[in-house]
């Protein structure tokens, strides 16, 4: 593989597949939930003066829990997921797959100064991007990653048409890449499917080859 | 098996299946109840998917396919797997077990810790003792200038303070005192380094103003006022630099783990002290702000002061034992 998937193997024998989020979409999510901290402390500054119990002391109370807990109660209620993450769907998980537990959340949450240390998240950007699961040196300690959660994969409506079974002895390579074809034939457009099917029927012009690359497709795919 | 018929086969199976995954991602907080039968078969059902997405990875299925089975799996596994928080059998446990002995077991580092605090207290104490003039070398004029207002035997505002200023300390020590405390923590993440700098300048400075405030004749106001959350707060502080010290150490000699390895296990070693930190600093805090600016006579604070030292020692010497 060429990408920067994780593949975890778990006791029950099932395959996740996880796509750890880089410093980018990762910082994103941060000024997100630093803007929503913003508009939360002056919120309460604001309903706190207009009902008259507004208090310095509160005040520092407030800013102390949401400067430190903000990450760990969002992440905690909402499955790994803080606003800003949220927003950009990225989770927060163990990196055996396992949703975050209150430990782990609040390790990755109090080491964050040192990851911000000597300024604006320097020291984590540079261990992020030292390993390959970019983990900041809290994710470490908690042996926490963050990852893109999968957008809803769709269902791929195939055409049905003419099947023939193949003349060669199909490996599951072939098998796959040749179904894989069919279901996106509408996605890549003739020309495309034409092109990519010469690869394997070079004797044939680009209709013919299409069209014996679909029904061989049906065939293995078991396309009525 | 060709595709087609397994994807008939199954797709009820999985349509159930999602169907029951967005329930459960709808509502987070609320724990599913046991009685609903969809939630009893939801293991079953999930090892039963695991299985399918197995043969389909095992036979050559399309990608398309694969991805909408492995799509299931995770969240599957995300609500599987999902950590539910009873909060309170937890916490009693921790504070009557697990803080106590997580830092008599990791003494060595809480030791350095002490000594890395007490050490430049009493040398930097002594020094201004003999050397009044020192005291600027640790800090300027202007605050030497507020510290001694501060402490001033009879100054206006340590008749006049109320509740209202009381409340306001209290927010700031919070603010204050718990985030100089995880900050210690992850200065343990540069080997140690950052927690030992927090560790010897706090004792310094500790050591400097005590000793001047001696040397101007305020040690009465100064010692009634922190004799009593100094106990919590002098300890919390020292357990905070010893836990950034085990975890700085861990990477530092990781002994035969691998650094990262080792790292993992310390910080999750000295998390039940963090936990105990935390709550040692709120008490802190309180006492700070609606106790110690109370004017009582000096005997009463220094007994309850002493008290409070009493039983955090024994807290921390004969708590969790079994």
């Amino acid at each position: 593989m060429i990408d920067d998937r994780l593949l975890l193997r778990t006791p029950e024998g099932a395959h996740l597949t996880l796509l750890p989020a880089g410093p980018l979409p990762r910082g994103l999510a941060f000024t997100l939930d630093f803007l929503i901290r913003i508009a939360l402390y002056l919120g309460i500054t604001l309903l706190l003066l207009a009902i008259g119990l507004f208090n310095t002391g509160l005040m520092l109370i407030l800013v102390f829990l949401l400067e430190w807990f903000y990450p760990v109660i969002f992440e905690m209620l909402w499955n790994g997921q803080t606003p800003g993450k949220k927003a950009l769907r990225l989770s927060v998980i163990h990196s055996d797959g396992t949703p975050l537990t209150l430990n782990g959340s609040i390790i990755r949450n109090l080491l964050r100064s040192a990851d911000f240390f000597p300024l604006l998240y320097l020291t984590g950007l540079i261990t992020m991007l030292l390993n390959t699961r970019f983990q900041r040196l809290g994710d470490l300690a908690a042996d926490t990653l963050v990852i893109h959660l999968p957008d809803k994969p769709v269902e791929l409506p195939t055409l049905p048409g003419q099947s023939i079974a193949p003349d060669w002895p199909v490996t599951l390579e072939d098998q796959q890449v040749l179904v894989s074809l069919l279901e996106r034939q509408q996605q890549l457009g003739d020309p495309r499917v034409q092109e990519l099917a010469r690869f394997g029927w070079p004797e044939q012009h680009d209709k013919q080859a299409q069209q014996t690359a679909m029904a061989i497709s049906r065939y293995l795919r078991g396309q009525p | 098996m060709k595709q087609t018929l397994f994807e008939q086969r199954f797709a009820d199976d999985w349509k159930t299946f999602d169907t029951v995954l967005t329930r459960l991602e709808s509502n987070q907080k609320k724990q599913p109840s046991n009685d609903d039968p969809e939630m009893a078969r939801f293991p079953q059902h999930y090892r039963r998917l695991c299985h399918q997405q197995s043969l389909a990875r095992e036979r050559g299925y399309s990608l398309s396919l694969i991805q909408r089975l492995d799509d299931l799996v995770l969240r599957g596994h995300r609500q599987l797997y999902r950590h539910s928080l009873p909060m309170a059998a937890p916490l009693k446990q921790l504070f009557v077990y697990g803080f106590p002995q997580a830092v008599r077991d990791q003494w060595p580092w809480q030791l350095a810790s002490l000594i890395a605090f007490c050490l430049p207290l009493l040398l930097v104490a002594t020094l201004v003792t003999q050397v009044p003039e020192m005291i600027y070398s640790v800090l300027d004029v202007d605050s030497v200038h507020a510290m001694e207002q501060m402490y001033e035997p009879d100054a206006p505002h340590r008749l006049e303070r109320n509740s209202s200023d009381d409340l306001v300390m209290f927010g700031f020590y919070i603010y204050n005192n718990i985030g100089i405390a995880f900050r210690t923590l992850a200065g343990g993440m540069f080997f140690g380094i950052g927690s030992l700098i927090v560790m010897v300048f706090n004792g310094s400075y500790f050591g400097a103003i005590a000793a001047h405030l001696v040397n101007v004749g305020s040690h009465e106001p100064f010692f009634t006022f922190v004799i009593a959350h100094g106990a919590p707060e002098l300890t919390a502080i020292v357990l905070a630099g010893g836990a950034g010290l085990r975890i700085g150490w861990s990477l530092v000699a990781p002994g035969r783990h691998s650094r990262l390895d080792a790292l993992k296990h310390s910080a999750n070693r000295v998390m039940p002290i963090m936990y105990g930190v935390f709550a040692m600093l709120l008490l802190a805090a309180f006492i700070e702000a609606f106790w110690s600016p109370r004017l009582l006579e000096p005997q009463v604070k220094y007994l309850v002061g002493s008290l409070l030292w009493l039983v955090t020692l024994m807290y921390f010497t004969l708590a969790g034992r079994r």
